[in-house]
């Protein structure tokens, strides 16, 4: 019936998860502060930390708050094809940095 | 002419199948406008990185200015957001629209929270003579500096950091207040009984919108408050 085929793909998060969510990001927010305070016995893989941490955050806003789990695979692809570009112009524009080479004028 | 027919209490434009097809059409121009959203921040990410690597003496010198208590609290208030917001949606779903529009409420109220202790980080700066790019009045901040017994400014383009640092922030600044815009307009029309549970899609896209504005946030605190 066109009735149940409309709720096929209507998959409703229940509201623990959600909670659930909000609870590890709160968390890992404070451990992200946590780590910041003792960075100074880390070496300077602080920052490892915080970009990693940060990046656990944003797959769990992603996968649950933005719904990305239940989504088709397409927005999937489309979503994470903005990632990979960027990461492509980051590299790319690093390598052009790293490779130069410094000119010293002869004059 | 009409140019929409109504399945099951949604206005299905003529040219989809049905509501399915409507809403993963709507879905999939939602996500494909994210994917410039993210490009957008991240060239500025790419930008601040590489120009980090470049000055780091005078990035550090920078953040010196950047209370991480203050981006922490920020930090919490939009994942708290995030969370209202998804609560919204649930209750779309559930068609209780009075609690969905509740939750927008709170959503941009968390928002305003936002801007105003952004508001007050920035004049705070302001004070110090610490403008944007060569608005950047050294003399009045290291005036400042010295008045508080504090080490002086030795880089002589402190601009550049700070120009990253209210372009970045600022621009989602902008889109904090963009997004408590939409969420007012989706709260208005939740109330004005615009929604039911099959068809809410005005809240899924500013929903995610939000989220956006979070996830941007979450890459942007570590960023500028903690590594610096």
């Amino acid at each position: 019936m066109e009735h149940t085929e409309n709720h096929e793909k209507h998959h409703i998060t229940p509201l623990s998860v959600y909670i659930k969510v909000a609870g590890a990001l709160f968390f890992l927010t404070f451990l992200t502060i946590g780590i910041h305070s003792i960075r100074a016995y880390l070496a300077g893989t602080a920052p490892f930390f915080a970009f990693g941490i940060a990046a656990i955050k944003a797959y769990l806003v992603m996968a649950y708050f933005m719904h990305l789990k239940y989504e088709v695979v397409m927005n999937r692809v489309i979503f994470g094809l903005g990632f990979i570009f960027l990461a492509l112009l980051f590299a790319i524009t690093y390598l052009d940095i790293w490779s130069r080479v410094a000119l010293t004028s002869p004059l | 002419m009409s140019t929409s027919r109504v399945i099951d209490g949604v206005n299905v434009q003529t040219h989809y199948r049905d509501v399915e097809h409507q809403l993963s059409a709507a879905k999939q121009g939602i996500w494909l406008f994210m994917v410039t959203e993210i490009l957008m921040f991240g060239g500025l990410f790419v930008g601040y990185a590489l120009y980090h690597m470049r000055y780091p003496e005078m990035f550090a010198e920078g953040a010196r200015f950047l209370d991480w208590r203050l981006g922490f609290i920020n930090t919490l208030v939009l994942i708290f957001s995030s969370f209202t917001v998804v609560v919204g949606i649930y209750y779309c779903q559930a068609n209780q629209m009075k609690k969905a529009a509740a939750a927008l409420g709170v959503t941009i109220l968390c928002g305003v929270i936002f801007m105003v202790i952004k508001y007050f980080e920035y004049t705070h700066k302001f004070h110090m003579g610490i403008y944007p790019g060569n608005m950047l009045d050294l003399a009045k901040l290291n005036h400042h500096l010295a008045e508080a017994g504090e080490p002086l400014i030795k880089s002589t383009n402190l601009g550049l950091y700070f120009g990253f640092y209210y372009c970045m922030s600022g621009l989602h600044g902008i889109h904090v207040i963009l997004g408590m815009s939409l969420l007012g307009w989706c709260m208005f029309r939740a109330l004005r009984g615009d929604f039911n549970a099959n068809y809410y899609t005005a809240v899924d896209g500013v929903g995610i919108f939000w989220h956006i504005v979070d996830l941007v946030w979450i890459f942007l605190f570590p960023l500028l408050y903690l590594v610096g």
